[in-house]
């Protein structure tokens, strides 16, 4: 267990697992993304309610689903860089930011264009619609302050006591926001009754949710890889890496 | 499959625009999201193998040991 | 020399803080002319309807004590970092959680305290009703509390940079939402008639938890911020 510990806290050997879980991982996250693309657009009956719009829901609800447990999981390694001060945590949690401020922002828009067809509107200030915006402030937050400093080890020392903080306060804004919606709720609009789904739209949406969990480890590997290398880019494997690769 | 032609496929009964905007813009932010790193770390590479060439210049890089 | 006991400690830091504060009574009186000034605005911007101005006043004064609030934290620990008695405090024996805790609270006292006490007035100049008034000092007297306390936080991580001032607003304006959410719907709450003991007890809660975390958040920023 603590050899594993230890040799994760490794650069070169994390780079070169990362580089071996790529390898297979990425092109089937890209192949999943695909199929769950076509199987959710092409394959699967329009909702009687809201006929083929509801298609974007294969995209909106894992983006926001991923983005959602992307901060809790920048928080856990802001947790473990802070108290057993591991650089390779330090990496993941950085690369974590921008990463959940895409998927948020996928989730926002698609969300967006999914409200004007219908709801009729762009933007409705819904309690999951402002949670939402209020989590990509948090991300946007994060790589904000990682970027103000100068020194990246204490970069992504603030970072982690900020992603802490935001884990603490992420139930208590969204409890509040969802209180406030309830108090000035217009009669007109109301979309968050409890429907259930059916199967045949149900596998699909699991199918993509599980397709963006991987995809959010692939560029959170991808992005750790480059952070791993600027930072060590005085060590000699980086150098050694670095003659062999890009001096060609 | 549920529809039963190409065009139907893309008007989606006049739904069309916005779902197929809504993956394209979803597809876009995929694919720059594994596309930047890749490109950062290839130019990290070659920046830093430039270099190392310039500042060793005549050095063999065998003569290097991994650690 | 002994070094003195924790509550004398924090004791003299607060005494110093105030009196710092007291010397530059100008200073001191700059986010009420702020407060003051913003809720001038809104009557330029919304037009000057009695009826307008009164059912957004819950609303406004409550952002606007929000704003300046949030202007005044990021001086916090500034000037004690520049020269050099931050960096004394993290030597101290006594637990850098308290010493956080009276810094914070000599900010509130300065600024959120002196708001709420001064809010009835804006409050009569947008036309809130008086019915809302006990309500709007309570809970300003409240959330400012909270509001301080994460706002110290961003404040000790920003406060080694040197352009710290935007940012700061960017990292806790977001934490600044729940208050804002309960501090106005007590007001509202005063206006339409409810009780807003509910409400006054949520931003009581929220004052709680802020109390007992906020300062090792604070803590663990200061440590940062001075390696800078």
């Amino acid at each position: 267990m603590w050899t594993l510990f230890h040799k994760f806290g490794s650069p070169p050997w994390l780079y070169r697992l990362s580089g071996a879980i790529l390898r297979w991982l990425l092109p089937i996250t890209l192949l999943a993304l695909v199929a769950g693309a076509v199987w959710g657009l092409l394959f699967t009956p329009p909702d009687f309610r809201q006929g083929n719009s509801y298609r974007i829901i294969y995209i909106h609800v894992p983006a926001a689903v991923v983005a959602l447990a992307g901060y809790y999981v920048m928080a856990i390694a802001g947790a473990v860089s802070l108290i057993w001060r591991m650089k390779m945590a330090d990496i993941a949690m950085r690369a974590c930011a921008p990463i959940g401020a895409a998927l948020t922002f996928v989730a926002l828009v698609t969300g967006s264009i999914w409200g004007k067809p219908t709801w009729g509107t762009w933007w409705v200030w819904d309690a999951r619609i402002t949670s939402m915006l209020i989590l990509f402030f948090l991300y946007l937050g994060v790589v904000a302050l990682y970027e103000a400093y100068e020194n990246k080890a204490l970069a992504a020392k603030a970072c982690a006591v900020l992603s802490l903080v935001g884990t603490v306060n992420i139930p208590i804004i969204y409890k509040s926001v969802d209180w406030w919606y309830s108090l000035h709720q217009p009669a007109s609009i109301k979309f968050t009754g409890g429907s259930t789904i059916d199967p045949s739209m149900l596998y699909p949406l699991l199918f993509m949710i599980s397709a963006f969990y991987c995809l959010f480890v692939c560029a959170l590997l991808l992005n750790m890889r480059v952070e791993i290398l600027e930072r060590e880019q005085r060590t000699a494997w980086v150098r050694a890496l670095a003659t062999e690769r890009g001096g060609s | 499959m549920y529809f039963e032609s190409l065009s139907a496929v893309l008007q989606m009964d006049g739904h069309g625009t916005f779902v197929w905007s809504a993956y394209f813009i979803t597809l876009g932010v995929i694919v720059s999201m594994i596309y930047v790193p890749r490109r950062r770390e290839k130019r990290f590479l070659r920046q830093l193998g430039g270099q190392i060439r310039r500042s060793e210049g005549s050095n063999p890089p065998s003569a290097r040991k991994e650690v | 020399m002994k070094p003195a006991s924790t509550a004398a400690f924090c004791f003299r830091l607060l005494r110093r803080q105030l009196v710092l504060g007291l010397r530059r009574p100008v200073e001191l009186g700059n986010p009420l002319l702020f407060f003051a000034m913003v809720v001038a605005l809104f009557p330029l911007g919304l037009g000057p309807a009695p009826d307008t101005l009164a059912s957004f006043a819950p609303g406004i004064l409550w952002i606007v004590a929000l704003l300046s609030n949030l202007l005044t934290s990021d001086a916090v620990f500034r000037s004690d970092l520049e020269d050099g008695s931050l960096e004394q405090l993290l030597l101290a024996p006594q637990p850098l959680y308290l010493a956080a805790l009276s810094y914070v609270f000599a900010q509130w006292l300065l600024t959120g305290f002196l708001l709420g006490l001064a809010s009835p007035v804006f409050a009569l100049m947008l036309g809130l009703a008086p019915a809302a008034i006990p309500a709007l000092a309570a809970s300003l007297l409240l959330g400012t509390a909270v509001l301080s306390l994460v706002g110290g936080i961003g404040a000790a991580l920003t406060v080694g940079l040197k352009r710290g001032g935007m940012l700061i607003s960017l990292l806790i304006l977001p934490f600044y939402m729940p208050v804002l959410i309960f501090g106005s719907g007590a007001v509202q709450a005063a206006l339409n008639g409810n009780p807003t003991g509910p409400f006054l007890a949520i931003l009581a809660a929220f004052l709680c938890l802020s109390i007992a975390l906020a300062p090792m958040a604070i803590a663990a920023g200061l440590r940062i911020s001075i390696d800078t």
